[in-house]
């Protein structure tokens, strides 16, 4: 008895780890900008307002990163659940030769140190001419994404009891239905959760937006914080970015409460086996 | 059609190794696997291959007139320069420290989420929350509080206006602290799915003869982890080895916190010296290549499981 409170304990503890700067954002967020001039500042705001968020979204530079981090992390997390998608159902359920080589190149892919692809990428987008586009951060998105997703989907639908397709058929069901009907359902929780861990890569990449744009028209959010500005000279930006990191944190926060479990299971299905 | 391409197995009576359906399975297995296989490999492997080419060249991209064939001079000139050595000891220090606390502290949440009986659910809910968020606003949200205007550490500590990002050492540990933030949540994770398959039997056979709870950590439960603890610091190792953004959104790379991911990055794209950046991709590569292949063959980290075989 004695010892599950002090595990419990220490559950609050980690619970407090992991929201304490995310209060701290929420209240720097809320603070008016002369709040961090101030010689001695303070945890939480001196007089609360909305005031950052009205701000923030009324900047084109905020509201077309927005839309561009949706966009091209959709777009991206798509493109890469579909391509990944059928690799992962060969992997598990199909006997081919390259099959190592696929598995290796997907390792190899995941260890890639990205940066070192910027300066080629930078140099191949610009002659081609997707420099500062949406398709010329997908294509690295999609690509980086794909050992994650590739593992993460083959690893589920290893556990998918494929017999049952064949079990529907007997019954008298087409092979449309039981695809429909039986291997769809069983195999959708797995797509689904690859797909959030996939967004979740795509919307957190900052080495490649950095990089592979130069204006609101493909700069994601991420990168979009590195330019925020003060109303004035004078003024801080601290709270306008903190701003456009609280409305960025939501959609994380959203996914997290609404699927935990299926998050959890997708990250450690793809990294062990069992 | 796509319906009838993913169902290879129809009940076949009695396939051979050589018969038709076999032969048909490997050739929708290559089918089904060619696309991530030719992404993977442009997308990655070409430019490369283009990189290690112009590595080999003096070229600028505001001074295309001027690009010349030097050979492996790039590489002198970078692997003699101290700055090389700067970001190389930089990325070193933060690498050995994120990953040392990782998985320390990470350990510690793995067995509080094996152990906890109430609140399980919202304790792994909240351990996700530092890992789903962006790592650039992490960077800020720790940058804020360290900074002398807008931060209360300074405050709370009594350090009145210390300048934690004006010297290499403190602007690193603050760095190395949201970077640990944010990462140790998917380490213990890993951990946990590692401890959840330590047989709970040779934990209570060990307790009745004896064993203190410290001898079963070091004797039954770490070496029977040791695949699913080598892969999480492998990876770990590797990821904290590409640090970027939180140096980037911190420092700016001021006082020595560059890193080498950050120098390619400068080299590339701020300054397009195309020829010298490149030099710095292709090492920055072989370095990753040096720690994968220290883990595998130094350490033994079986990448079998993680490869999926």
């Amino acid at each position: 008895m004695k010892q599950s409170r002090w595990w419990t304990i220490a559950g609050v503890a980690i619970v407090v780890y992991s929201f304490f700067p995310l209060l701290w954002m929420i209240s720097l967020s809320l603070k008016p900008p002369s709040d961090i001039v101030s010689g001695e500042p303070q945890f939480l705001p001196t007089s609360w307002s909305f005031e950052n968020f009205t701000q923030v979204f009324s900047q084109p530079l905020f509201t077309r990163a927005l839309i561009n981090s949706i966009g091209i992390s959709l777009i991206a997390t798509l493109l890469s659940v579909i391509v990944a998608m059928f690799a992962a159902y060969a992997i598990a359920r199909l006997d081919f030769p390259g099959k190592k080589v696929l598995l290796s190149l997907a390792l190899g892919i995941a260890m890639f140190p990205q940066a070192a692809l910027v300066g080629p990428l930078f140099n191949m987008w610009r002659n081609i001419g997707i420099y500062d586009t949406w398709i010329g951060l997908i294509i690295p998105y999609l690509t980086f994404a794909l050992p994650l997703s590739i593992w993460t989907m083959s690893a589920f639908f290893r556990q998918i009891p494929w017999e049952m397709e064949q079990a529907a058929q007997v019954d008298g069901a087409t092979s449309w239905q039981a695809f429909r009907k039986v291997i769809v359902p069983l195999a959708a929780p797995g797509v689904f959760t690859t797909a959030i861990l996939t967004f979740f890569f795509c919307w957190n990449d900052f080495l490649f937006a950095i990089s592979l744009t130069s204006t609101n028209n493909a700069r994601t959010v991420p990168a979009a914080l590195a330019f925020f500005q003060g109303a004035s000279m004078f003024e801080s930006a601290v709270p306008y970015v903190m701003a456009a990191s609280v409305v960025v944190t939501i959609p994380v926060v959203i996914l997290v409460l609404a699927f935990q479990r299926r998050i959890v299971a997708g990250l450690t299905a793809g990294a062990v086996k069992g | 059609m796509t319906v009838t391409a993913t169902r290879p197995d129809t009940p076949a009576p009695a396939a051979g190794k050589g018969s038709d359906r076999a032969r048909g399975e490997r050739r929708l297995g290559l089918y089904l696997a060619a696309p991530s296989f030719i992404v993977m490999v442009l997308v990655t492997a070409y430019p490369l291959g283009y990189a290690i080419v112009l590595s080999l060249f003096n070229y600028r991209l505001t001074d295309p007139a001027g690009r010349s064939f030097v050979g492996l001079n790039n590489y002198l000139v970078i692997l003699t320069d101290p700055v090389w050595w700067n970001d190389f000891a930089t990325t070193f220090a933060i690498t050995v420290v994120t990953v040392a606390v990782e998985l320390v502290l990470g350990f510690g949440f793995a067995f509080v989420m094996l152990r906890i009986v109430r609140g399980r659910g919202p304790v792994r809910t909240a351990i996700l929350i530092p890992y789903g968020i962006i790592t650039v606003v992490s960077a800020f949200i720790w940058r804020y509080a360290f900074a002398i205007d807008s931060g209360f550490v300074n405050q709370w500590l009594g350090l009145g206006d210390f300048n934690w990002f004006g010297d290499r050492w403190s602007a690193i540990f603050v760095i190395c602290l949201s970077e640990i933030w944010k990462t140790t949540p998917f380490i213990s994770l890993l951990l946990l799915a590692g401890l959840v398959q330590v047989p709970e039997e040779m934990q209570e056979a060990a307790k009745v003869d004896g064993a203190t709870a410290w001898q079963r950590l070091w004797k039954i439960t770490l070496p029977s982890m040791k695949a699913a603890i080598m892969v999480a610091l492998l990876f770990r190792t590797l990821d904290a080895w590409r640090i970027f953004d939180n140096p980037f959104v911190m420092t700016g790379g001021a006082n020595n916190t560059e890193t080498i991911s950050f120098l390619a990055y400068r080299q590339n794209v701020s300054l397009v010296n195309l020829g010298m950046g490149s030099a710095v991709s292709v090492l920055l590569f072989l370095t990753v290549v040096a720690i994968a292949w220290i883990f595998v063959k130094g350490f033994k980290t079986d990448l079998s499981q993680v490869r999926g075989d």
